[in-house]
């Protein structure tokens, strides 16, 4: 037995593992000296802790839609994080409009709901004409086709919402019952990221519930398990899957929409970091798994925002938050070596070759 | 009856999906860029194509599939597409003068309101506006009717045409260099475009050029020549090309010379992108990382500046920066080995962005500069001479494209190659065959870094200085847009897609903002209408349209051309 596994090692793992253990090593070793040098007392940790919570939720609701197109098309829809920008980038227009005619502060919960409404609506319009344009005609062809075509359709989407609307920054109005934020235990937590982390849990929730408990759930459930099977029990597969786009883009919506209350400001670039780190959190959580992919956010999101202090001050690098995004890329790739299903996946990314 | 009914349907539809696109190019900001660009003098700007062109792709989709051909029902189809795609324009406009779209999109500005109305007033330019998309329609239509040898000739003379207006200004200040020569040509231009008169010459001598030639059997012309005349007339060809390739600096001055440098590192980085993606199926979509890898390298052991190390000559720092560079790829492919598709593009995807992101960080700053790069890069020297201007260096960038495009050539039917494609058709099928995965895809990754990383070199000493924000993402996915363009695999592949897709932006001033929105557009039109690519490899041509065509007569004069490509023969 031992033999047998002496001899399937060879130097390429033994490569990879050393990489991933001196990786390991590395962030272990970053902190204990940052811990030892005591730079940061504990309430920053806790600050940043649920800066990271309300992060993860976000990256959570955008996750839900990678997550459940590859676990019903087995393919990464790479536009998705254009699907995701195209709703604030488009409602940053009505807020600005409602903040202007007053109607924000008078009604800011009818707003707030009128905001959402056209952030979720504009990115459900879009993953749908994607599904129907891009990747219809493509469903069975070879696995490289769809996925150039999404990078295409994800640059197209990107620089045809930069020639719309132009290619400057908007900022969000502020949300006035929103600006406040608590005293607690020496910390300051602010209403938007609590906002943020219900809006999140909850519309978790509603997600895992249509999945788990609803006819077309189940159904989506169906097609994911086995297309064919689940067209002979008279599935619409094509309505399925449409759904399942739909769904992606009105999540993606709301995320945008809890994205704008932590960085109220937009441009046309704004989907590439939050939509990689979303699949990342996808990947982290098992891809094609609901529950997996809101651990996995929550995780990405707290390891971006605790991570680049935490690992890298005790190292001595300069503006270690500069590094927040390779941060996320590291454990892009650290999983997708060493543990491709994910923490909760099953499903083994080579079976479906 | 009901699949008549249907077909109206389908073909009102159509007419909105024109009207659709052709409002998304008016609002993106694309009509209105090429506005002032007049093809036929006074006559059609380039604007008003793009907004027309559309109606005319959709009538054509209308007609093609009309149950019944006769003309009158295709003449209806055709002008009722175009006719709903010019009433949504008009409603565009018209509800334009009640609300302020402007507020929030950019470009729909009183200019483009001009553009659509042709410059007329409100009510007169929305009926021109009507007359002009159900005309294009029509027009269509019309064209479906003829044979299709005048439809042929009729296309290629209106894409001369509008290539040969749109393209006045550099066509003129080309010929201006050339003395007496120019005013064969000159008098055929306006300010802006050609010509009417010019236009029409044009058009008549390349519709009856092509007429003609269409009407001849080339191949039965080609195979009554002697094999011996055949090696002739190829090896004269070839001639011709490679010395019109080595004078094109002379011929066209500096500032042509310099867009034929990025061209050519572009072209550089496609053949090995292409050995990457092509050849082994591996979707590397961080191949900047060797680039920049590349380019740093060479950067820092030139550099006179207080980062620099070694200050190297370019001849001794350059193989070094290559090495490092297929270092680095055999490095970088070692983790993603047992990955295959989606997740390896993720992966190396993030690899290219850690890359940057690190390079971009105050952390290196003290040995790569951070976000102010470096400058001060040295220049090649040979002899007394220091390659410094662009027309020198074109040949510098040239000797690299010849060196990537001959080991690309060998290696393409070698075993090497052979094992390589074999990975790409089924990595389990392949292994079981005995061809060792790890060597093979970590060879595809080295041969890939090692063409990057000269193109990476050659863009450093070239621009004299390297900065983080050269080496984003979007340089991965223009490399990658152009060797789909071209074909996937295919050699001359890279070529074409460089100049199309380098090239025209380059050229085009006003293509600049819309460069990558044409990508995108690029990869996904070519994925859904010809996976195979513009110049696609004979292999995967059939593959992709294996059922369909097979050898058939019109894929044959391609595959005749292949065959000197492969080596081992004479």
């Amino acid at each position: 037995m031992l033999r047998t596994w002496r001899q399937r090692i060879t130097i390429t793992d033994i490569f990879v593992w050393a990489i991933g253990l001196s990786i390991a090593g590395v962030a272990i070793w970053g902190t204990i000296s940052t811990l030892q040098q005591g730079q940061y007392p504990g309430k920053v940790w806790l600050d940043l802790s649920i800066k990271g919570l309300a992060l993860g939720g976000v990256y959570a609701l955008i996750a839900m839609g990678y997550t459940m197109v590859y676990g019903i098309l087995k393919m990464i829809n790479f536009a998705h994080s254009e699907v995701f920008m195209s709703g604030p980038f488009t409602a940053v227009f009505v807020a600005q409009a409602l903040s202007k005619s007053g109607f924000l502060d008078r009604q800011p919960v009818i707003s707030l709901a009128i905001i959402s409404l056209v952030s979720m609506g504009v990115p459900t319009l879009i993953a749908i004409l994607l599904e129907r344009i891009c990747y219809r005609p493509l469903r069975n062809a070879p696995r490289l086709v769809p996925l150039i075509t999404a990078i295409g359709a994800s640059f197209f989407l990107l620089y045809v919402f930069r020639g719309l609307y132009g290619s400057g920054s908007f900022g969000y109005p502020a949300i006035t019952p929103l600006e406040q934020s608590w005293a607690f235990a020496g910390i300051q937590i602010y209403k938007t990221q609590v906002a943020v982390i219900i809006g999140a849990v909850v519309m978790m929730l509603v997600l895992f519930g249509i999945v788990q408990w609803t006819k077309i759930g189940k159904a989506m459930r169906a097609v994911s398990e086995d297309k064919e099977a689940a067209e002979l029990m008279g599935i619409n597969v094509d309505r399925i899957i449409v759904f399942t786009f739909g769904v992606g883009g009105a999540s993606a919506g709301a995320a945008g929409v809890l994205y704008t209350l932590l960085f109220p400001v937009v441009n046309f670039y704004m989907g590439f970091f939050p939509g990689i780190k979303a699949f990342t959190a996808a990947v982290l959580g098992g891809i094609g798994n609901v529950p997996g992919a809101f651990l996995g956010a929550i995780i990405l999101g707290l390891l971006e925002s605790v991570g680049p202090n935490l690992f890298l001050t005790g190292l001595g690098v300069p503006s270690p938050s500069q590094l927040k995004d390779a941060i996320a890329f590291i454990v892009l790739v650290l999983i997708l070596i060493f543990r491709p299903t994910g923490i909760l996946g099953e499903r083994i990314s080579r079976d479906k070759a | 009856m009901k699949s008549k009914s249907s077909y109206w349907v389908k073909t009102l539809q159509n007419g909105l999906i024109g009207g659709g696109i052709s409002l998304l190019l008016g609002l993106v900001g694309m009509a209105l860029a090429f506005g002032k660009t007049y093809i036929i003098s006074g006559v059609i700007t380039m604007g008003q194509i793009f907004i027309l062109s559309p109606f005319l792709f959709e009538a054509f989709m209308s007609v093609r599939k009309a149950p019944s051909k006769k003309p009158s029902m295709l003449l209806l189809a055709g002008g009722l597409t175009g006719l709903v795609g010019g009433a949504l324009l008009a409603a565009f406009v018209l509800i334009g003068e009640v609300i302020n779209y402007r507020a929030v999109l950019v470009n729909a500005s009183p200019n483009l309101f001009a553009l659509l109305t042709f410059n007329l007033s409100l009510v007169t330019g929305i009926l021109v506006l009507l007359t002009a998309s159900l005309v294009t329609g029509l027009i269509a239509a019309g064209v479906f009717l003829l044979p299709e040898r005048i439809k042929a000739a009729l296309s290629q003379a209106v894409m001369v045409v509008v290539l040969l207006g749109l393209f006045r200004d550099l066509i003129v200040t080309v010929m201006l260099r050339w003395g007496v020569v120019q005013y064969v040509f000159l008098w055929m231009f306006a300010a802006s475009g050609l010509k009417i008169i010019g236009a029409l010459v044009i058009f008549v001598l390349i519709g009856g050029l092509a007429y003609w030639s269409k009407g001849r059997d080339r191949k039965a012309i080609a195979l009554k020549r002697s094999p011996r005349q055949q090696q002739v007339t190829r090896w004269s060809t070839l001639g011709v090309l490679g010395l019109l390739v080595l004078l094109l600096p002379v011929i066209l001055g500096s500032y042509f010379s310099e867009i034929l440098d990025n061209v050519g590192i572009y072209i550089l980085m496609g053949l090995g992108l292409n050995i990457v993606v092509g050849f082994a199926g591996l979707l590397d979509l961080g191949y900047v990382a060797f680039y920049a890898i590349g380019a740093y390298t060479l950067g820092i052991l030139t550099t006179t500046e207080a980062v620099g190390l070694l200050h190297l000559s370019f001849w001794l720092a350059s193989p070094i920066a290559l090495v490092i560079a297929v270092f680095a790829g055999v490095i970088l492919g070692l983790p993603i080995l047992k990955m295959r598709g989606d997740y390896l593009a993720i992966v190396t995807l993030g690899f290219g962005e850690i890359i940057r992101i690190v390079v971009l960080s105050d952390w290196l700053k003290p040995l790569l500069g951070g976000s102010e790069g470096i400058q001060l890069i040295g220049k090649p020297v040979v002899g007394p001479l220091v390659l410094a201007n662009q027309q020198q260096l074109y040949y510098l960038i040239l000797i690299g494209i010849i060196l990537a495009g001959f080991i690309s050539i060998r290696l393409k039917d070698s075993h090497l190659g052979r094992s390589w494609m074999a990975l790409r058709e089924d990595e389990d099928v392949a292994e079981a065959m005995g061809i060792n995965k790890v060597t093979t895809k970590l060879l595809a990754f080295a041969m890939g870094a090692l063409f990057s990383g000269l193109g990476g070199a050659l863009f450093a000493t070239k621009i004299g200085s390297v900065y983080p924000q050269s080496f984003s993402f979007i340089v991965s996915i223009n490399i990658l847009s152009l060797i789909i363009i071209g074909g996937m695999g295919s050699i001359p592949g890279v070529f074409v897609g460089g100049l199309a897709l380098v090239g025209l932006p380059l050229l085009l001033s006003q293509f600049a903002d819309f460069r990558y929105m044409i990508y995108g557009a690029v990869l996904v039109i070519m994925m859904l209408m010809k996976p195979e690519g513009l110049a696609p490899e004979a292999r995967r041509r059939l593959e992709l349209h294996g059922e369909e065509a097979g050898p058939g007569p019109q894929n044959e004069p391609q595959a005749v051309k292949n065959n000197p490509e492969a080596p081992g023969g004479d």
